[in-house]
């Protein structure tokens, strides 16, 4: 019988959906050891109205430490809270996410404990004393399975790799102080930026269209926008070229130096498939991809494809996807 | 201001990778190699300050084989001043040994800034930066995309998920490197003249424990290959009801 650690991240006073991910990646370990999950849920007075979620999705224990200092993220605090938790309880694993926090965090924290640490896990099993664990590498073209010896074993799982499931528990919270003041930290959030006004984030969303070159020009990015409208689950995103040339944002660009993401459905709209790109939406599920070269490199990983110029199947998928949404 | 820039030579990845006979490593033979591009922004923030402030001195590290001298040459000739190169046959996946062996040469180098591009492409785990930061005891900012620095403080905006953080920290401190800080500069002749003679120390690297291992390495499966359903928009009725019916996802 072993406990797993999970850290539950949130944003803004919010949970993340990867929160969730989190525990259910954690609930995985501890059912193969009989064990329990113990979150650490963080964040301003009020963030404990989330420790019901957590406990939804198999958290036997929330650790809740609620603290003005935490309003945005604080990394130094945070990071010596979770690693004082981790080093008191005697967990086997600690799960955390690979977002922007996660990968700030994790580290942070494995180095404090002195501990082994691996990010972007796709996937995991305890063997004996030993977390085994998967690891995309160069850019998803090699699987590496990695052996964590150590305990805990700290590692941050890919987003939308590990589907929330729900599997309830009583979920007692614990409230826990910080570690020092958390208010004394030398690294501080000043302000959050909210990006996209509104709409939906790429790692939140089931659907993604993503734009390329093939747009011609940032103003007909409105035919990806009313895709993704069409669909009312969908974030949009691009690549490289376009944002280069400052159609998009940076933050929206899907490949190699920008996101990772592995939605449902992937629209690629005038997208050829350089490998840079391939290498941020190649787990999607389901691949469509639209482009006038039948030859397109983006066509060998897509699951089905339309030879046509954006400008013309573009407005007809739209149309299209609202009328099959109707009632929705 | 003092300035280290931690550099990492990867293999372009639009390749079809072999693996290694040992069935753990890359076989690099035919492979091209190049500075990561993350590090390539981290060594043009480096520049930009050290220029911004009119004097200073901007050092390379880089851990790895004989031929990571390549990659410390081309930061050479950017413009960086001097090299450091921890040498050691392969570049063990474990971030902790890596760290361990940059921080024994970083300890006593009086930086006041410490660079690292947020991850490489080939390891892809992006912990080395903050593991660092913690064994030296630093402030540590990751994934940033903005950078001023002013009266021993800096002010930097960090990438999230649809999001940005502005970050305060003071100095010294450890950065990590996003897309969209700056366009790296080429090294133009006359910086690839001077680079030669500049100084780049060669030292064994003394690499921690490693703490993980790679016990396998794998092609991932293929994706099925998929069907071009049609042309133009007359083929949209039976993309959506692939969508409906086989993918399920409208
Ligand atoms: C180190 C490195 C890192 C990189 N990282 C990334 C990354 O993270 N993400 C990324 O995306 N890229 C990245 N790139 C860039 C990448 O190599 C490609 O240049 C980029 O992905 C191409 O973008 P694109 O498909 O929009 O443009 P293009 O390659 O120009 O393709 C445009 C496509 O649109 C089609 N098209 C044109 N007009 C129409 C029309 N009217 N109707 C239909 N189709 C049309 C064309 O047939 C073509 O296939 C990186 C490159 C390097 C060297």
């Amino acid at each position: 019988m072993a406990n797993i650690f999970a850290f539950a991240e949130a944003r803004n006073g919010e949970l993340r959906k990867v929160a969730l991910e989190t525990i259910t990646a954690a609930r995985t370990l501890a059912d193969s050891t009989g064990g329990e999950v113990h979150a650490l849920l963080v964040g301003a007075p009020g963030i404990g109205a989330k420790a019901e979620q957590l406990a939804q999705h198999g958290a036997d224990i929330v650790i809740l430490c609620e603290h003005p200092g935490f309003t945005q993220y604080n990394p130094e605090a945070t990071a010596a809270l979770a690693a004082e938790r981790i080093k008191g309880g005697g967990y086997r694993a600690a799960v955390f996410t690979t977002s922007a926090q996660g990968r700030d965090l994790a580290p942070r924290v494995a180095a404090k404990l002195g501990v082994g640490l691996v990010t972007d896990v796709t996937g995991l099993e305890l063997t004996g004393d030993t977390l085994i664990v998967k690891h995309p590498m160069n850019i998803g073209k090699l699987i590496a399975t990695i052996a964590i010896a150590h305990t805990p074993a700290v590692i941050a799982i890919r987003p939308n790799t590990f589907t929330p499931a729900q599997t309830p528990t009583a979920g007692r919270v614990e409230t826990a102080e910080p570690v020092g003041d958390p208010s004394a930290s030398r690294v501080v959030v000043k302000e959050l930026v909210q990006g996209g006004g509104g709409k939906l984030d790429l790692a939140d969303a089931p659907v993604i269209v993503a734009g390329g070159r093939g747009l011609k020009a940032a103003e007909n990015f409105k035919l990806v926008e009313e895709l993704a409208d069409a669909f009312g689950n969908a974030a949009v995103g691009a690549t490289r070229a376009v944002t280069d040339d400052g159609w998009r944002p940076h933050s929206d660009q899907i490949g190699q130096t920008g996101r990772l993401v592995s939605p449902d459905l992937y629209i690629a709209v005038g997208i050829s498939g350089a490998v840079q790109h391939l290498a941020g939406m190649r787990t999607s599920r389901t691949i469509v991809a639209i482009n006038k070269d039948k030859d397109a490199p983006i066509f060998n990983v897509a699951d089905y494809g339309i030879v046509g110029d954006v400008f013309e199947v573009v407005p007809a998928l739209t149309a299209a996807v609202r009328e099959a949404r109707k009632g929705h | 201001m003092k300035i280290a820039v931690c550099i990492k030579r990867v293999p372009d990845m639009d390749v079809r990778f072999r693996i290694g006979a040992d069935g753990t490593s890359l076989d690099d033979s035919g492979l091209k190699y190049d500075i990561n591009d993350f590090d390539a922004w981290a060594v043009e923030a480096a520049l930009q300050l050290k220029e911004k402030a009119g004097q200073g001195e901007v050092v390379i590290l880089s851990l790895g084989p004989d031929a990571a001298a390549e990659t410390i040459r081309k930061a050479l000739s950017m413009g960086a001043d001097r090299g450091i190169h921890l040498k050691t046959d392969r570049i063990p996946f474990d971030g902790f040994a890596i760290a361990s062996a940059l921080v024994s040469e970083l300890k006593d180098g009086g930086y006041d800034l410490i660079f690292f591009g947020k991850m490489s492409p080939d390891s892809s785990n992006g912990v080395v930066g903050p593991i660092v930061a913690e064994l030296l005891g630093l402030p540590c900012v990751t994934a940033i995309s903005k950078l001023d620095i002013a009266d021993g403080k800096g002010t930097a905006k960090r990438e999230l998920e649809g999001a940005q953080e502005i970050v305060e920290f003071p100095l010294p401190a450890v950065l990590t490197v996003d897309e969209g800080l700056n366009t790296a500069r080429y090294p133009s002749l006359k910086g690839i003249m001077a680079a030669k003679k500049k100084p780049l120390d060669v030292k064994p690297a003394t690499l921690g424990e490693n703490k993980v291992t790679v016990q396998k390495l794998e092609l991932p499966p293929e994706r099925a290959a998929g069907r071009i359903i049609g042309e133009g928009s007359a083929a949209v009725p039976d993309l959506i009801k692939a969508l409906q019916t086989e993918a399920k996802v409208l």
